[in-house]
């Protein structure tokens, strides 16, 4: 290809096509290159998508078909040990009125061809099956466009922007994002299950279109530090678990075991019965935090999204982080072409517009959580037990006095923890979160 | 627990290339210095496994998560995306 372009983007992911539809908006030459067979085929999240930073993007993306499984109205955090587990759970009518589609689950194999055809619309040339290998540059080092696999392969471009995810081989190759440590990152997996949509109506409580989240922490870790969820589709339910990628080798956890178990939960297996898996993919997530994020932008050079390492795990946000950096690195290089100036010095306002905005700042709030989490295994191993304990006991009438149950459970978790080491843990999980 | 991960990468699709996109850089290593084998466990396909004194490579299976580059402990895993357009397809993500 000895085209020349104003900009090209690697991945066509929710990042770097949120980039490409402004840019092709504005006018500029864009390619985006993915690897995959289509756009989606590669991609992998637990299946949530939150409107508000699509809608910056796209503000009649409801009107333009965009593929919505269901519009979220609860969200349920469940702590679970072996056999029990607690549950929270809180649902508004404003989900499904003023506020809906504040969050909605899709297929990312659906969402992502549809948002690239999208920023095709608008003159953005995707091209797809393609693997970018290695970055050109001339002889100062300032990055000039892409080498591909195809023959004649290489790309020129003034800007590059790199949105190729969290698992990145050309960012290692590179050098313009380290490869992530294995504490890094957490590998989940995740299994697709088709059920009726009436028998999803039922087994969650809800209508037609609407849906429900459940985010899970507990010993169904087995120990790890990580998370599992199960999400609402319109015909399907998205399951999965993962945790960091250290631990799983510690461990010796296989991924497929830790799903199968997970699956036989009591609080899991009911929800699922009868459903015949469709699909089982693995991905990981950026857990590196704040202090992960590498030099975003450089002469030549923008990076944004997961391979930027931009996801709030608390909140179980990457999708709209993606698209909000994207959007930023979009305005960014317009800025740049406006001055014909793609240096480092021009590029810098990335950096400055992704610090002033929730990106940064959430990112920043939860800078501690990682390694709390981390380093806090009894979140994965003794608390599910002790929580439990307490409830059972509390829950179960067999003439034993209230005073006695209470007693019993200040015994147990002395037994079990200590109680100033459970006022250090809150202490910490506070400051983690603040 | 036992179950059958072959099962599970029945219900994908994949593009299978002729080429293996992941290497082994020097098995040798592998079965004599590797106490931990962090491949045989991480990895979400089991792509990695032993037979008799050297660890096989089902590449067919692999669902491109990149855990083994990293997490193997030696850095002993040359690891590529499959050729554009090959691999694992998801029909849902």
């Amino acid at each position: 290809m000895k085209e020349s372009f104003d900009v090209a983007i690697v991945g066509a992911g929710p990042a770097g096509i949120s980039a490409a539809y402004i840019l092709a908006g504005a006018g500029k030459k864009v390619i985006v290159l993915e690897r995959g067979e289509h756009p989606g085929s590669k991609n992998v999240s637990g299946g949530v998508l939150y409107g508000y930073d699509l809608a910056q993007i796209i503000p009649d993306y409801f009107e333009k078909g965009c593929p919505i499984e269901r519009n979220i109205i609860e969200s349920r955090i469940w702590y679970l040990s072996k056999e029990s587990g607690l549950s929270l759970g809180y649902r508004d009518r404003i989900f499904d009125s003023e506020r809906r589609y504040n969050a909605f689950t899709i297929s990312r194999a659906k969402f992502d061809r549809w948002y690239a055809d999208q920023a095709r619309r608008r003159g953005a040339l995707i091209v797809p099956s393609t693997v970018v290998t290695d970055l050109l540059r001339d002889g100062n080092g300032v990055v000039t466009g892409v080498v591909t696999q195809r023959e004649d392969g290489d790309v020129r471009a003034k800007v590059t922007l790199l949105a190729d995810g969290i698992n990145s081989p050309l960012a290692a190759r590179s050098g313009f994002r380290p490869e992530p440590k294995p504490e890094q990152v957490a590998l989940a997996v995740k299994e697709v299950i088709n059920l009726p949509p009436e028998v999803i109506n039922e087994r969650f409580g809800i209508a037609e279109g609407q849906g429900v989240t459940i985010e899970i922490l507990g010993q169904v870790t087995e120990g790890m530090d990580g998370v599992a969820f199960i999400y609402t589709n319109r015909s399907s339910i998205s399951l999965g678990i993962g945790g960091n990628l250290a631990d799983f080798a510690t461990l010796k956890l296989k991924p497929y075991e830790l799903i199968e178990t997970f699956k036989q939960h009591p609080m899991v297996a009911p929800l699922i019965s009868g459903g015949k898996s469709m699909e089982y993919i693995a991905h990981w997530l950026p857990e590196g935090g704040y202090d992960a994020v590498p030099k975003v932008y450089g002469d030549g050079y923008l990076i944004a999204g997961d391979s930027a390492m931009l996801f709030n795990t608390l909140h179980r946000e990457g999708n709209n982080l993606a698209m909000a950096s994207g959007k930023m690195a979009a305005e960014t290089i317009l800025e740049a072409f406006k001055l014909g100036d793609y240096s480092e010095n021009c590029l810098r306002s990335y950096r400055d517009k992704l610090d002033r905005s929730f990106v940064m700042q959430d990112l920043k709030k939860y800078r501690r959580l990682g390694s709390f989490l981390y380093n806090r295994k009894e979140i994965f191993t003794q608390l599910p037990e002790l929580v439990s304990f307490g409830a059972r006991e509390i829950i179960t009438v067999n003439g034993v006095s209230k005073k006695s149950k209470e007693r019993a459970i200040l015994d147990k978790i002395r037994k079990g923890m200590s109680i100033p080491a459970i006022i250090r843990l809150m202490w910490e999980a506070w400051r983690a979160t603040r | 627990m036992n179950v059958s991960v072959q099962d599970k990468l029945f219900l994908d699709r994949f593009k299978v290339d002729e080429a293996s996109h992941l290497r082994i850089i020097d098995n040798k290593k592998c079965i004599k210095e590797c106490k931990d084998q962090a491949c045989l466990y991480l990895c979400p396909a089991n792509v990695y496994r032993v037979e008799k004194d050297y660890i096989t490579v089902n590449y067919e299976g692999c669902l491109e998560c990149g855990s083994c580059r990293i997490g193997c402990a030696r850095l002993n895993i040359e690891w590529r995306f499959p050729k554009g357009g090959y691999g694992i397809s998801h029909k849902f993500g």
